[in-house]
């Protein structure tokens, strides 16, 4: 079949370096191309070419051309691309919270009764006609296989219902013909997912071409008829899904085969009790902890693990202060004292947060002083004194020598320790955030979500890093994490959460099944 | 160095008006002289916004509240008979006092209205501004130069120094240049200490904590800043360069002046500090070096070689038209910063 979007030899460079080079891609109607790559391996950088992005003209255009439907085209603006006939659906909404279904839907398209004002003032002031509009939402919904009152307000559904709405909003178009999908099953569940792979196969069975981009390979695996793996701006491999398996795309992204990443059951019940919980209680909007009591031991690594909304990520970041709590938390038999994040630091304890960018990082400082940020202002480390004393200043070398250990250490992507964290890639922001709690040279290590939204390769970095400082330094470290498989390669022992409270705590090695029925409540 | 292109855009006109103004009969050397008197007049007022914007309680359209409290330093100096440097610094030194006190409160109120600082921060420096206009009839200040002539009570609007401490920093080490220019070296090097201390207390442990807690307030309090005391050290610190600056400028100037007067300094020291270079949440030393010169050189030339070239005493209109079309262009950039 004739391809309808063909991509030849896309290249972009910025500043002589080249992001993408010689990116050869086709489309057919009626087909799914899984895209994969790294973080920074050049997807979205093509994505935002396709689409005539501002920023790629800003920064001196791209090599190469495009042909759609046929014919070159250059689409210098994302409203051309659409009005072509190329839809988008974000990984954050862009729908219009109290606005209903139908209504988002048809937005700017809205179906209209002429009356009599309208024909002597104007189109514009012709009435609504809902029923067509409900008639039309309905039909797409249906397409998709969800069923959404078209009626509903948009803020009352449930975010993965959202993402629905948004395709259905682009599949309305008549004109659509590719779709992108930028990390579409972020927010989704997995069962909405499940049902969004559906809906992706039965818009690809009407025959509009689709290019899914995303971090789940199972999906990617699952949905795709051809995949694309791109790796430092190249075009690594172009093969049908069939012919891929998982290790396979995992390695073509990495660029190495990947290792087996089995902890060996190391810590027994011999080694001393580092931190005791005792009915804590953690005020934390989402994820209220209500009643949860464990202990972990000297060179432990804990896992923490449960269902998004059931507290599991209450109660680090209650130790650690930033959340109301209470409760008995007792560090080496010394009772902590809650709600006081100094206090919390002095004692040993050090903590990674979730949100990396809210929390974790001054986005607009350098890589130099996020990383000694907390150790400056709690152990006075990297300031000398001047005039016996009377001032301390800032060290900024020693500072930078701190930080260039972790950098080379964590394998930090970045031209120096004096680039501002907001221009590093997700992976290498979260490897910063991991620096800055190790430079406090913590007893205790508190780490959310240490993977969320970054790439295999930093991952793995990541995993193996924690896992390194615990065992050089015999540090406990407790991990939090929605990803299942990630604890049990990594921990000792892993806590479940439900409701707010301990479900059970298993072995690292205990089954998937008895991990899903835990989180279940079962 | 990267020099932005409205820099040198300002820098162009600036050149361009000494160029005119040589054709229409201003003397070039007067017109040098007044930009440099009045960069070190304003200069400390416009560092004073540092503290404030590095903390992230925006720009300091409260300035009166820290230029009022250098009016009562000034006055009670004056009222003590203080004449020369030492009155100068006595004036500074009660000046200080006063921000304090006046900027634990101003602080305290702003850690209440969080996201909202500018906007209560002008409301305040109004309502103080117009609440010390009622004080400053009533306050039993008696030395002849500063009360009213008949009544013998209630503060005048303008008072003059020029018994006291008139040019008192000014004519320590001050170098004449031929006829017309004077540098006033000893308030040029009072107002770079100045600088370099503030520049300093940056790069102290408090200062990079000051710092984060205007960069992300979530950070530095997961780093266990008391991101709230914080706040207020800023508030005060702000407040006192603030009064420091008024009587800086006073004794340049040669007059306090009281009642509505201290509105007049929020947009132009706001306005002069954007102009430098600084954005909503960070500004340094370099963003008030440069924006004060190339505020001040604007503000002082434009007006000057249009009269001369329309021969008609526009300035009053021209001074407006300039300070306020440079907030203008400020604010434009302002929101540029913010995407």
């Amino acid at each position: 079949m004739e391809p309808i979007l063909t991509l030849e030899n896309i290249g972009k460079q910025f500043e002589g370096n080249y992001v993408l080079k010689d990116i050869c891609l086709e489309l057919a109607p009626g087909e799914v191309v899984g895209l994969v790559g790294e973080n920074g391996a050049g997807k979205s950088t093509l994505v935002k070419i396709l689409f005539g992005m501002p920023e790629i003209f800003h920064s001196g255009g791209y090599e190469g051309s495009i042909h759609y439907n046929g014919k070159p085209v250059s689409f210098s603006s994302p409203l051309e691309a659409i009005e072509a006939g190329i839809g988008m659906v974000h990984q954050e909404f862009s729908l219009i919270p109290g606005f209903n279904a139908s209504e988002n839907i048809l937005l700017n398209r809205e179906i209209t009764n002429n009356t009599i004002i309208s024909k002597i003032l104007g189109p514009k002031l012709a009435t609504i006609n809902q029923k067509a509009m409900d008639e039309r939402s309905n039909a797409s919904l249906g397409a998709l296989g969800i069923d959404i009152d078209s009626r509903s307000v948009i803020s009352e559904l449930p975010v993965g219902y959202m993402q629905f709405v948004e395709i259905a909003r682009e599949i309305t178009r008549d004109t659509v013909k590719v779709l992108v999908f930028d990390e579409p099953t972020a927010v989704l569940t997995e069962i909405e997912a499940e049902l969004f792979l559906e809906a992706v196969r039965k818009i690809s069975a009407a025959g509009t071409a689709i290019l899914f981009i995303s971090h789940r390979l199972q999906e990617i695996m699952s949905v795709s008829d051809r995949i694309v793996v791109l790796r430092d701006g190249r075009l690594v491999a172009d093969k049908p899904a069939s012919e891929l398996d998982l290790g396979r795309i995992a390695e073509l992204m990495i660029g190495r085969p990947m290792g087996a990443d089995k902890a060996s059951a190391r810590t027994g019940t011999e080694k001393a009790v580092v931190l005791k919980v005792d009915n804590l209680w953690v005020d934390m909007p989402g994820e209220f902890v209500y009643d949860v009591g464990f202990e972990v031991r000297q060179g432990e690594i804990f896992g923490i693990a449960g269902l998004a909304g059931h507290g599991k990520l209450g109660i680090a970041n209650g130790i650690a202060g930033l959340f109301k709590a209470g409760g008995d938390v007792e560090l080496r038999g010394t009772p902590l004292k809650l709600n006081d994040p100094m206090g919390a630091m002095k004692m040993g304890i050090a903590y990674v947060s979730e949100d990396r960018k809210g929390v974790g990082l001054v986005l607009e400082e350098s890589i130099d002083l996020n990383i000694g940020f907390n150790a400056m202002q709690i152990q006075g480390k990297f300031l000398k004194k001047i005039l016996n004393g009377l001032f301390s200043f800032r060290d900024e070398a020693a500072m930078s020598q701190a930080a260039g250990y972790y950098i080379k250490e964590l394998d930090i992507k970045c031209s120096s320790g004096k680039q501002l964290v907001g221009h590093l890639s997700g992976g290498n922001q979260q490897k910063v955030c991991l620096a800055k709690a190790f430079v406090l040279e913590p007893e205790l290590l508190f780490v959310n979500e240490p993977t969320r939204g970054i790439d295999i390769g930093a991952k793995k970095t990541v995993l193996d890093a924690l896992r390194n400082f615990s065992e050089t330094n015999g540090t406990s470290i407790v991990i939090t994490s929605s990803e299942l498989e990630e604890l049990r390669s990594i921990c000792d022992r892993i806590a479940v959460i439900f409701e707010g409270k301990v479900a059970g705590i298993l072995d690292g090695g205990a089954s998937a099944v008895e991990f899903a029925m835990l989180m279940s409540g079962l | 160095m990267k020099v932005r292109i409205q820099t040198i855009i300002i820098l162009v006109f600036i050149a361009l008006l000494f160029v005119i103004g040589s054709f229409v009969g201003v003397n070039p050397a007067m017109s040098a002289n007044d930009v440099v008197m009045r960069f070190v007049m304003n200069g400390i007022l416009v560092l004073s916004m540092v503290p404030m914007v590095e903390s992230g309680c925006g720009l300091n359209f409260g300035v009166p509240v820290g230029i009022i409290a250098g009016i009562l330093g000034a006055l009670i100096s004056l009222e003590m008979e203080l004449g020369g440097i030492g009155g100068l610094f006595a004036a500074i030194a009660m000046g200080i006092g006063f921000a304090v006190v006046l900027g634990l409160g101003y602080g305290l109120l702003l850690n209440k209205v969080k996201g909202d600082e500018m906007l209560i921060a002008t409301y305040v420096g109004y309502s103080l501004v117009y609440l010390m206009n009622v004080f400053w009839i009533v306050l039993p200040f008696r030395n002849p130069s500063s009360v009213q002539g008949y009544g013998g009570s209630g503060l005048r609007s303008t008072i003059s120094i020029d018994k006291y401490w008139q040019n008192a920093l000014n004519n320590v080490f001050s170098i004449s240049i031929g006829k017309y220019i004077t540098i006033p070296v000893g308030t040029l090097v009072f107002f770079g200490l100045l600088c370099f201390a503030v520049w300093a207390f940056f790069k102290t442990k408090l200062g990079t904590a000051m710092s984060a807690v205007g960069a992300n307030p979530d950070f530095a309090r997961a780093g266990g800043i008391n991101v709230d005391m914080i706040r207020v050290i800023s508030v005060v610190m702000s407040t006192v360069l603030a009064a420091i600056g008024i009587i800086i400028y006073q004794q340049c100037f040669g007059f306090i002046q009281t009642f509505s007067a201290p509105l007049a300094f929020s947009f132009s020291s706001v306005s002069a500090l954007l102009l430098g270079g600084a954005s909503l949440n960070k500004a340094s030393i370099k963003n008030v070096i440069l924006g004060t010169f190339l505020f001040q050189a604007v503000l002082t030339m434009t007006p000057t070689v249009i009269n001369s070239a329309i021969e008609i005493d526009a300035s009053e209109v021209i001074r407006i038209i300039v300070t306020n079309g440079m907030i203008v262009f400020a604010l434009t950039r302002k929101t540029k910063e913010a995407k």
